[in-house]
Formats: structure tokens, C-alpha cells, sequence
């Protein structure tokens, strides 16, 4: 059993390979001969250039995932959605007002969501996309930016939706509305600021600065780690 | 008493003062409103064509959560948002075939077990018009309402089966309770131009200004509606009617659950009474 499991066939854009049994699809891809320019990032889950969808024989429903981080599996029929062109706005967020008439000047098609939940569906993040767009669509900027937080703009919500909706950029949009406009300024950051501007860390700079190596690697090795 | 409630996406923005004073008017009549954890628009216009399922699935998803809620009801007072649910769940309780589509689609087990109810009914079938004049302190007599119900809460009279269709009375029934008194006048039920003021503001003003000289010709000085819709169509359009008609009243038009929570004295401020186009509280703030 073991000698078999460790071939597995995958079809790349229809096409037949034999992979290891255990790499991700990226990997699987770049064993079969790919060689990635585009559609790979930070080969670490975030970058969202590499959002991959496939399905399995005998099985209706489409299957999503990052190639970087998803495995592969046998009779897998899949292809890489790296790019979907999209309409996305241009704007000076410091002239922006955070309300719903914003949010629906740069993306009016925002109202033209029906409902069908494909974007929820399809997220490789497991966002709850429509309920982001329903809260864009009565305007309330913060619960969408709450609940767009760990999008990673793959573009796979908006390969889907048949109301041609830039899910990701509308989000996006709210989260910069948010960040700058609703949230209250972080009081400790400003302090802050104005502590380093007075020079409070001046002299502590210049000292580290005027170290040789020797007494810089053994500060550095006597560093405080934390937990 | 608990029911769940889906405000609607307007409830949120533009008729706040719809959201606020009926989930307070109803709070204080011992209804507490709990909001659907998710909800989307409902899709605001229910499709005319039999098979366009795509067009019901927002509001049978809306319908499927509820029913995992307890209950049995789901309260909502846009005219709009209780047609479109209560249409779509007529359909999903009588056309299996529709039923099916759509539950295939949602993967739910979805038949229609939901009671959509407007807050009318609530307030007439469960609080009851004799507990509402014993809690209405707030002295409103002489104060002269005509009751708009528009479209979308009575039509089509078969599925909406909403109080007598033709000569509804509901929202009487609620004014008088509340010791203000009912002006009748002609066309509480003829359509205030809808959607059209997107297109034809002409045609709209045209109808505005029909309905609401009927009712200031009887003696109205404030008009009551459920609709968000109805409600800026015949607020808004009243500066631009004045232009055209030097001699044209203004009156304002105001959600029956702002005039129900000033019956109950809820404070002032919780009621959204600033944002009219036509003020409504030099006539209220007396009354």
C-alpha cells in the first residue's frame, strides 16, 4: 500500500501527471514542469497570488484552495486562477466621507448582489463574503471591515459572482474608510511618535552606532528573547 | 415576549428612525425585537416571473435562518422587505416545485413554516389595541392622522392576505387606540409612484401631490406610512410640488411607529423625528 500512495495522478488544465504523494499543488506544478513568473508570491498562504480551484471525479461541488498551500490529492482536476481582471477605483481617502453613499459612488454594483452566497462558497479563507457585501449594501463600513479583515485579494469571490462584483475592492475600500475615518486614533502611537521626534531614543541609536562587531553580536546574543 | 426581526438594508441607512422606534415602540409594549445574527437585502422587488428562482433566494435563505431562531414569526416593517418575504414564503409553501429548487440550491429543509408579521399585527393580535390605549399617556388627542398604506402591504390581496385589501383599517384602529384622530380621505391605498421617482420625478410628484391633498382636504395635519419609500416619495417631493403650486399645504409624513412611540413618550431624540424633509416637530413637539 505504501509504494502506491506514493505516486498520485493529477490533471494540470486537463492534463495527466504523476506527482509525489505529500507536495502542495505549487510544488506538484513546478515537479511536473510548470515554471511559475506569475501566480506565486510568498509561497506562505498570504499572499493570495495563487488561489487554485479543482474539483474530483463523481463530485459536483468546486474545490478551492491556495496551490501553495493545499495538498494534492488523487484524481484531482485543477487550475490556477491567479489573475481576474477587476474594476477597482481610484480615490484620495483623506477627501472620502465614511458612509454607504461612498462606498456605492466608486462600486454601484454593490447593489446588484442577488444573494446566491457563490463568494462565500468559494473563499479560500472561509470569509463570509456576502454577508460583507450585505453589510456594504447598508452601509455599515465597520462589520465589513471587521469581517473582510483576513482577506487576502485572490480574486476568487469575484470570478464568481454573477452580479459582477469586485467583492475584495469594495472591501478594501470600507477597511481604508475604517482604519482612517471610524477607528479611534491609536493614543499611544501618537505619543509615541512625538517621544521619537523629541529624540527620545537619539543617544541610545548613536551609541549602537559607534559599536564595533564584536560588541554588537554579543548584545545582540545577550538580548532579551521573549517567550 | 421575543421575536425575531430583520430590519432591511434602508432600516440601516436612510430610515434609521423607521429601525429605532419600532424596535423602542414595540420595547415598550413588551416586544423585544432580536435581530437575525445574518442577514442580507431581501431583494427588494419579488420577481414576477414564476421561475426565476434566483430572484427568491436571498429571501428564502432570510426565511430558513429564522426558522432556526424560536419563534415561528419573523417581525419586519418595510413594506417592502414584509412583501418580498411574505410573497417568497407563499411560493415556498405552495409551489413544491419552486420549494425544492430553492432548498436544492440553499441546501436547507425550508417549507414555509415561518409567519412573516408586521408590526401592525403584532401590535393589534399579541400587545392588543386595549394595552396600547393604557400605555399611550402622552395626550394626542385633536392631533388629525391619515393612515398611507400604499402598495406593497396589501397587494396582491391573496398571498399578502393583509387586513381587508381594499379598505384596510389596521393602522386606524392603532391611531385611534393612541387618542389621536383618523381623517379619512380616498387613496390610502393608491400607489405613491414607487421606484418611478428614479426615473420620472413628474409622474411621481403628480401622484404625491393627489394623495396628499386628499388628505389635507379632510383636515389632515400628519400623515402615517410604513414604507421608506412611500414615506420619501411624499416628504421629499413636497418642496418641489410648493415650487410648481404656490397654493400647495406641506404636511408631514411620519413611520406609524414614530407616532405610536410619541404616544408612549419615548424620549424625543429616539425617534428619528430630525431627518424629515418636511418637519414634522413643530406640530408634534405641542401635541
Amino acid at each position: 500500500m505504501a509504494e502506491e500512495r506514493e505516486m498520485v495522478n493529477i490533471y494540470i488544465m486537463g492534463k495527466h501527471y504523476k506527482v509525489p504523494y505529500g507536495l502542495t499543488i505549487m510544488k506538484a506544478m513546478e515537479y511536473a514542469g510548470y515554471r511559475f513568473i506569475r501566480g506565486c508570491g510568498c509561497r506562505g498562504g498570504f499572499c493570495g497570488a495563487c488561489g487554485t480551484v479543482y474539483r474530483k471525479p463523481g463530485d459536483f461541488r468546486l474545490k478551492v484552495g491556495l496551490a501553495c498551500q493545499t495538498m494534492v490529492e488523487d484524481n484531482m482536476y485543477l487550475t490556477q486562477i491567479p489573475f481576474y481582471p477587476a474594476n477597482k477605483a481610484t480615490y484620495n481617502l483623506e477627501e472620502l466621507t465614511p458612509t454607504l453613499a461612498t462606498l456605492l459612488r466608486y462600486y454601484p454594483e454593490t447593489t446588484r448582489c442577488l444573494g446566491c452566497n457563490q463568494c462565500t462558497r468559494i473563499c479560500p479563507q472561509e470569509l463570509k463574503v456576502m454577508d460583507y457585501i450585505a453589510a456594504a449594501q447598508r452601509g455599515d463600513i465597520e462589520k465589513v471591515a471587521h469581517l473582510s479583515f483576513d482577506c487576502i485579494m485572490c480574486g476568487l469571490c469575484a470570478s464568481r459572482c454573477p452580479a459582477e462584483i469586485v467583492q475584495y475592492n469594495v472591501a478594501i475600500l470600507a477597511r481604508r474608510l475604517y482604519g482612517r475615518h471610524i477607528a479611534p486614533p491609536a493614543q499611544h502611537l501618537a505619543k509615541r511618535v512625538e517621544e521619537i521626534k523629541a529624540g527620545k531614543f537619539d543617544e541610545e541609536l548613536d551609541r549602537l552606532m559607534k559599536m564595533d562587531k564584536e560588541e554588537l553580536q554579543k548584545l545582540y546574543n545577550a538580548r532579551d528573547i521573549e517567550p | 415576549m421575543r421575536i425575531p426581526y430583520f430590519p432591511g438594508c434602508t432600516l440601516h441607512s436612510k430610515a434609521k428612525g423607521l429601525d429605532d422606534s419600532t424596535r423602542g415602540s414595540l420595547a415598550a409594549l413588551g416586544i423585544e425585537l432580536t435581530e437575525l445574527p445574518q442577514w442580507t437585502c431581501c431583494g427588494t422587488v419579488f420577481p414576477l416571473a414564476q421561475d426565476n428562482y434566483i430572484g427568491m433566494v436571498a429571501a428564502a435563505r432570510i426565511l430558513a435562518n429564522a426558522a432556526k431562531e424560536e419563534g415561528g414569526k419573523l417581525v419586519t416593517v418595510c413594506s417592502f422587505c414584509y412583501h418580498v418575504l411574505k410573497r417568497v414564503n407563499y411560493v415556498i409553501k405552495n409551489n413544491l416545485e419552486a420549494r425544492k429548487k430553492l432548498n436544492d440550491y440553499l441546501e436547507e429543509n425550508y417549507t414555509g413554516e415561518i409567519e412573516p408579521v408586521h408590526p401592525l399585527e403584532i401590535c393589534k393580535e399579541n400587545v392588543g389595541l386595549d394595552a396600547i390605549r393604557e400605555k399611550a399617556t402622552k395626550n394626542l388627542k385633536g392631533l388629525k392622522v391619515a393612515c398611507y398604506y400604499g402598495c406593497m402591504l396589501v397587494r396582491p390581496a391573496s398571498e399578502m392576505n393583509f387586513d381587508d385589501p381594499e379598505n384596510p383599517t389596521i393602522m386606524e384602529e392603532l391611531v385611534s387606540a393612541i387618542g389621536a384622530e383618523v381623517v379619512e380621505y380616498s387613496y390610502k391605498t393608491t400607489c405613491c409612484g414607487s421606484y418611478q421617482i428614479l426615473y420620472d420625478n413628474d409622474l411621481v410628484m403628480q401622484k404625491v401631490e393627489e394623495i396628499l391633498n386628499s388628505a389635507t382636504a379632510k383636515g389632515a395635519e400628519a400623515i402615517i406610512t410604513s414604507c421608506p419609500l412611500c414615506q420619501f416619495n411624499l416628504d421629499w417631493s413636497q418642496e418641489k410640488i410648493l415650487q410648481k403650486n404656490a397654493g400647495f399645504q406641506k404636511i408631514p409624513v411620519l413611520y406609524f411607529t414614530q407616532l405610536l412611540g410619541l404616544a408612549l413618550e419615548l424620549p424625543q431624540e429616539s425617534l428619528g423625528l430630525d431627518k424629515h424633509y418636511v418637519d414634522p416637530r413643530p406640530l408634534l413637539v405641542g401635541a
